[in-house]
C-alpha cells in the first residue's frame, strides 16, 4: 500500500472520493475539510414528511375500501427494490387487484425519488463531500429502516432530510431531539403505539408500554450500551417518552396527552417532575451532555473515519472536545480535523459497500439509473436505509471484507468499468484520483490489464480505492 | 447484476431505419459483409498458426512447441491450432486466409494504447474518439440506396466502430460483465500489497464464491466464453442476414492475454473462435458468400515461453480472413524467420505486413472505398502503406 498524501485522505477517508472532474486536490488538506464544514443539500424540492403522510393515508384508505370491496386478503408488505422488471410485473398484478382509481403504493416512487435526489444530485457535487459523509454517518447512527413497515419505508428520506441533515453542524442535543421526535423514529422503534399504564388512554387497563425506543436511545443513540443504565432506568424513561407519537391530523409529531404516564419518573438516578411532553425533553437534554455519550459518539465517529479500532487518544480528544462544547458537533469535528491520528498515512479502513458505490460513481461520473443503484446496493449487502437493525450497518472491515462481498464488488466494478473505458484510461484516471499515491504495485497491475475495462476495474478494486 | 443493456433501434420487423439495399451493392453488384472480431489481450500467433516447418521452432518455443503433433497442416511452412477444425474446412474450400507476421503500427507492448492503435486507425495513442470502421461508413461510395449501416456487439460499442456515424448497438441479453481473468490479476496485486484482501479473495477462491480463472471453472457469460462468442456471432448474423440489417460489424472477444498455461487457454479460447465463425456461414446463409470476416488483435507475444507456460507481449502476430467472399487457401505474407537476428528487438516476430495493408484491400477491393479516402479518412497518415490486392475473391 502507497502512503497517501493528506489530500487524498482528505477526500476518501473523510470525503466521499475524488471525482473525475476534481481530481487529486492539492494545497492545506484540513483547511480544505474545514471549508467544506457548511450546511449540505437541503434537498428542498422533496415533499415534507406532512405532505407524505397526506399520500400515505390517501393510499391506505382506498386499500381499505377496496379490500371490503373484494374482500382480498391483505398483502404482504415487502421491501420494495427488487429487479425493475419483477417489480413492473408485480405493479401490474397489484392495478388489477385494485379498483381503477385507487392512488398507486408511493413507496417505491418516494423511495426512487429520494435516492435519485442524493445520488444523481447532493452526492455528486461537493468537491470533498465531507458534510454528506457525515449525513450518511449520522442517518446510520440514528437508524431507521425501509423495510419495518410502509409509513417508515414511505418517510425514510425525508426523516434524513428533516432530522438529519440540518443539524449535522449544530449542537448533539438538537439532532437527538429531531431525530427521536421524528414520525420515522416514533413509528420504527414503536412509541407511537407506548401507552402510560396509568395513562387515560389505558382506562381499560389491557394495553401498556412499549420500551423499544427508549432502551435504543440509551443504547444506540446516547449512552452506549456500557454506559451506565439499568433496566429500571429504561422503563422509567420509556414512560418518560409516552404520549410521543403522531399527530394524523397534521401528518406530523404530535404529543398525545391521552397516552403519557401521568406523575414524576426518576431516570439514571434523577427525578424529572416535568409535566407532559417537557419531561422527555429534559431526559433527553441531560442524556446528550452525559459523559457516557461523549465516549460513545467519540468512539463512533473515530471508528468510522480513522480506524477499525481507533487510537484511544484521538477518542479521548473528541471525547473532551464534545463536553467542553457542550455537544457542539463542529467543534468535534474541528477536533477530529485537528488531531494527527486522523491522519495517519496508512489507509486501513475498508470502504463500506456505499462508500465504493458512491466513489465509483464519482470517479468515472457515471449515470446510473436510480433502480439500479438500489439493486446494486442491495446485492453489495447495503441496501440504502434499510440495515438489519436499529444498530445500523457495521462499520469495521471484518462485516465487509467477505468473500461474498468482494465478489459482488468484482461484479460491479466490472460492469461500471466497462461502460467508463468508452470514456476514460485507468492510467490517467488513476493518476487524476490518487497521484504519487496510487502505489507501484497497483500502477503496474493497471498498465498491464487485458483491455480498458480490465484496467479500470482493478483501479475501482485496488487497495488504494477498496481503502480509505 | 445486469449491465445496462442496449436495445436495437427498432431494427427487428419492418423498420424505417433502412431503406432498401446497401449503396455497395450498385458499386459492385453485390452486397457485401464486413465483420471485424478484436481479440483482446494479445493473440499469440505462433500457437494459433504455428510455423512448424520453420527450422527454429522447436528449439525457440520450448514446451510451447507441442501442440505441433496435433496441429492441422496448411501448406509446407505452417499449421493450424488443433482447436479450429472449422477454420480449416474454411481454409481447404477457399474461404479461408490467414495473414501471418502482420502488425498496427504500433511497437510498445501496452494493451491500451495497443488496441487504442488498432482499433482507432490512427498512428499515435490518444485517439479514443472514433473507430477506422466507423470513418469507413462515412466513405462508402454514394450509390442508390439508403447508407450502409453499422453495428456494435457488446455491452458497449468496440472503439472501433465507434464515431460520428450512427450505429447499432446489440448484446445477447445473458452477456454478463464477467471478467475471468480479473480475480487472478486481483490475487497478485493483493499478495503483493494487501493482506486482508488477499486472504479474503484467497477464500472467495477456495469455495468458489469467485471464480478464479478460466482454465479451473467454467467462466460464464463473459465474451471469453466460447459460448458466448457463438452468441455475440449470431446475433450479430441474424441482424447482418436481413435484407435491411448492417452491413458492418464490429465484436470482441476478451481473455487472449496468455501469461501462463497458454495451450490451455488457447485451446479453449481459439475453440470459441472457431465455432464464432462457424456460426457466422450458418446463420447468414446466403450472404456468407459475400461476407468477409477479419480477426485481429493488438500485438503478438514473445517468441520464447516464460517461465509459467505462456508468454509475454510481443509484436508480430497472425490475422484471419474468412467468409465466402475471401480468396483464401492461403497464408498471406512475407515469413522473417525464427533466428535470433531476425526477431524483432530479439524477443518478438518481425512484422513484416502492416494490418492496415490488409484492411485497406478489403475496403477497396469488397466495397469500392477509393485510395484517397482510405488515407485521408479512415487510416490518416497512412499514404504509403498501400492496399494488399486479391484478397477478395
Amino acid at each position: 500500500m502507497a502512503v497517501a498524501s493528506p489530500f487524498v485522505l482528505a477526500v476518501n477517508r473523510f470525503g466521499l472520493g475524488a471525482s473525475v472532474s476534481s481530481g487529486a486536490l492539492a494545497g492545506d488538506a484540513r483547511a480544505a475539510l474545514k471549508a467544506e464544514m457548511t450546511p449540505p443539500d437541503p434537498l428542498a424540492d422533496l415533499p415534507p414528511t406532512p405532505v407524505l403522510m397526506q399520500q400515505l393515508e390517501v393510499y391506505q384508505a382506498a386499500r381499505r375500501d377496496n379490500r371490503k370491496a373484494t374482500a382480498m386478503p391483505e398483502m404482504a408488505e415487502g421491501m420494495a427494490p427488487e429487479k425493475p422488471e419483477m417489480m413492473a410485473a408485480g405493479k401490474g398484478k397489484k392495478q388489477a387487484r385494485q379498483m381503477d382509481d385507487a392512488p398507486d403504493n408511493p413507496r417505491r416512487r418516494v423511495f426512487i425519488d429520494e435516492l435519485s435526489a442524493r445520488y444523481d444530485g447532493s452526492l455528486r457535487t461537493p468537491v470533498i463531500g465531507f458534510n454528506e459523509r457525515l449525513v450518511m454517518f449520522w442517518a446510520n447512527h440514528f437508524a431507521v429502516a425501509v423495510n419495518r413497515s410502509l409509513p417508515v419505508g414511505v418517510l425514510a428520506g425525508a426523516y434524513e432530510r428533516e432530522a438529519i441533515r440540518p443539524h449535522i453542524f449544530g449542537s448533539f442535543t438538537d439532532l437527538l431531539i429531531s431525530a427521536e421526535s421524528h414520525p420515522a423514529m416514533l413509528m420504527y422503534l414503536d412509541n407511537h403505539q407506548s401507552i402510560g399504564p396509568n395513562s387515560r388512554a389505558n382506562r381499560k387497563g389491557q394495553r401498556g408500554l412499549n420500551e423499544n425506543l427508549a432502551r435504543e436511545i440509551l443504547e444506540l443513540h446516547t449512552l452506549g450500551v456500557n454506559g451506565g443504565y439499568a433496566q429500571a432506568d429504561v422503563t422509567s424513561f420509556a414512560k418518560v417518552i409516552t404520549g410521543w407519537g403522531l399527530d394524523r391530523k397534521a401528518g406530523d409529531f404530535g404529543f398525545n396527552a391521552n397516552q403519557h404516564e401521568p406523575g414524576p419518573q426518576t431516570v439514571l438516578g434523577k427525578a424529572y417532575a416535568q409535566g407532559g411532553q417537557d419531561q422527555g425533553l429534559a431526559v433527553l437534554k441531560d442524556l446528550a451532555r452525559h459523559p457516557a455519550t461523549a465516549k460513545h459518539i467519540a468512539f463512533k465517529l473515530a471508528r468510522h473515519f480513522v480506524a477499525d479500532t481507533p487510537p484511544p487518544s484521538l477518542v479521548e480528544k473528541l471525547s473532551q472536545g464534545f463536553t467542553r462544547s457542550d455537544g457542539d458537533l463542529k467543534t468535534v469535528y474541528e477536533t477530529l480535523i485537528d488531531a494527527p491520528e486522523s491522519w495517519s498515512a496508512q489507509p486501513s479502513k475498508i470502504r463500506s459497500p456505499q462508500e465504493h458505490l458512491i466513489a465509483m460513481i464519482r470517479a468515472t461520473d457515471t449515470k446510473m439509473k436510480p433502480a439500479l443503484v438500489a439493486t446494486t446496493l442491495k446485492a453489495m449487502g447495503q441496501p440504502l436505509w434499510e440495515p438489519p437493525g436499529p444498530n445500523g450497518f457495521a462499520d469495521t472491515a471484518d462485516v465487509w471484507a467477505s468473500p461474498e462481498g468482494l465478489s459482488t464488488r468484482l461484479e460491479v466494478a466490472n460492469s461500471l468499468s466497462i461502460r467508463a473505458a468508452e470514456r476514460l484510461d485507468a492510467r490517467e484516471l488513476g493518476d487524476r484520483l490518487f497521484g504519487p499515491s496510487l502505489s507501484e504495485t497497483t500502477r503496474t497491475a493497471i498498465a498491464r490489464a487485458e483491455s480498458r475495462s480490465q484496467g479500470l476495474a482493478i483501479l475501482f478494486m485496488s487497495p488504494e480505492f477498496m481503502r480509505r | 447484476m445486469t449491465i445496462h443493456r442496449r436495445n436495437l433501434l427498432g431494427l427487428m420487423g419492418a423498420s424505417a431505419a433502412f431503406g432498401g439495399f446497401g449503396m455497395a451493392q450498385a458499386a459492385t453488384g453485390r452486397d457485401p459483409r464486413f465483420v471485424t472480431i478484436i481479440l483482446r489481450g494479445a493473440l499469440d500467433g505462433l500457437s494459433a498458426v504455428p510455423p512448424v516447418g520453420d527450422p527454429d521452432f522447436d528449439r525457440v518455443r520450448g514446451e510451447l512447441a507441442s501442440i505441433k503433433a496435433d496441429a492441422l497442416p496448411l501448406n509446407d511452412l505452417f499449421a493450424l491450432n488443433p482447436a479450429m477444425p472449422q477454420f480449416a474446412r474454411l481454409y481447404k474450400a477457399g474461404q479461408g486466409a490467414v495473414v501471418h507476421a502482420v502488425a498496427s503500427s504500433y511497437r510498445e507492448r501496452s494493451h491500451f494504447d495497443g488496441q487504442d492503435i488498432l482499433e482507432s486507425g490512427q498512428e499515435k495513442t490518444g485517439f479514443t474518439r472514433s473507430g477506422w470502421m466507423n470513418r469507413l461508413l462515412t466513405v462508402m461510395p454514394k450509390g442508390q440506396g439508403a447508407p450502409i449501416r453499422g453495428l456494435g456487439v457488446g455491452a458497449t460499442t468496440p472503439l472501433v466502430m465507434r464515431g460520428e456515424a450512427e450505429v447499432l448497438g446489440w448484446a445477447p441479453s445473458s452477456l454478463s460483465p464477467v471478467d475471468p481473468d480479473l480475480p487472478a490479476r486481483l490475487m497478485a496485486l493483493y499478495e503483493q500489497s494487501d493482506p486482508l484482501l488477499y486472504r479474503v479473495l484467497t477464500e472467495g477462491v477456495e469455495t468458489g464464491k469467485i471464480a478464479a480463472n478460466m482454465t479451473q471453472t467454467n467462466a460464464r457469460g463473459g465474451s471469453a466464453d466460447p459460448a458466448m462468442m457463438v452468441q455475440m456471432a449470431q446475433g450479430a448474423a441474424n441482424l447482418m442476414a436481413q435484407p435491411e440489417g448492417p452491413r458492418l460489424a464490429a465484436l470482441a472477444f476478451d481473455g487472449w492475454d496468455t501469461h501462463a498455461q497458454e495451450t490451455a487457454r488457447l485451446t479453449k479460447l481459439l475453440g470459441g473462435l472457431d465455432q464464432a465463425i462457424a456460426a457466422f456461414e450458418t446463420t447468414l446463409g446466403p450472404a456468407w458468400q459475400d461476407t468477409t470476416i477479419l480477426v485481429v488483435t493488438e500485438f503478438g507475444r514473445t517468441v520464447n515461453p516464460n517461465g509459467t507456460k505462456g508468454t509475454d507481449h510481443g509484436t508480430g502476430t497472425v490475422a484471419f480472413l474468412a467468409g465466402g467472399a475471401v480468396k483464401g487457401g492461403r497464408v498471406i505474407g512475407d515469413w522473417p524467420g525464427l533466428k535470433d537476428g531476425q526477431l524483432y528487438e530479439n524477443r518478438d516476430l518481425m512484422p513484416t505486413t502492416d494490418l492496415r495493408a490488409v484492411i485497406k484491400g478489403i475496403a477497396a477491393d469488397q466495397f469500392g472505398v477509393s485510395a484517397s479516402s482510405l488515407s485521408a479518412t479512415v487510416f490518416p497518415g497512412s499514404e504509403r502503406v498501400a492496399p494488399i490486392k486479391g484478397l477478395i475473391a
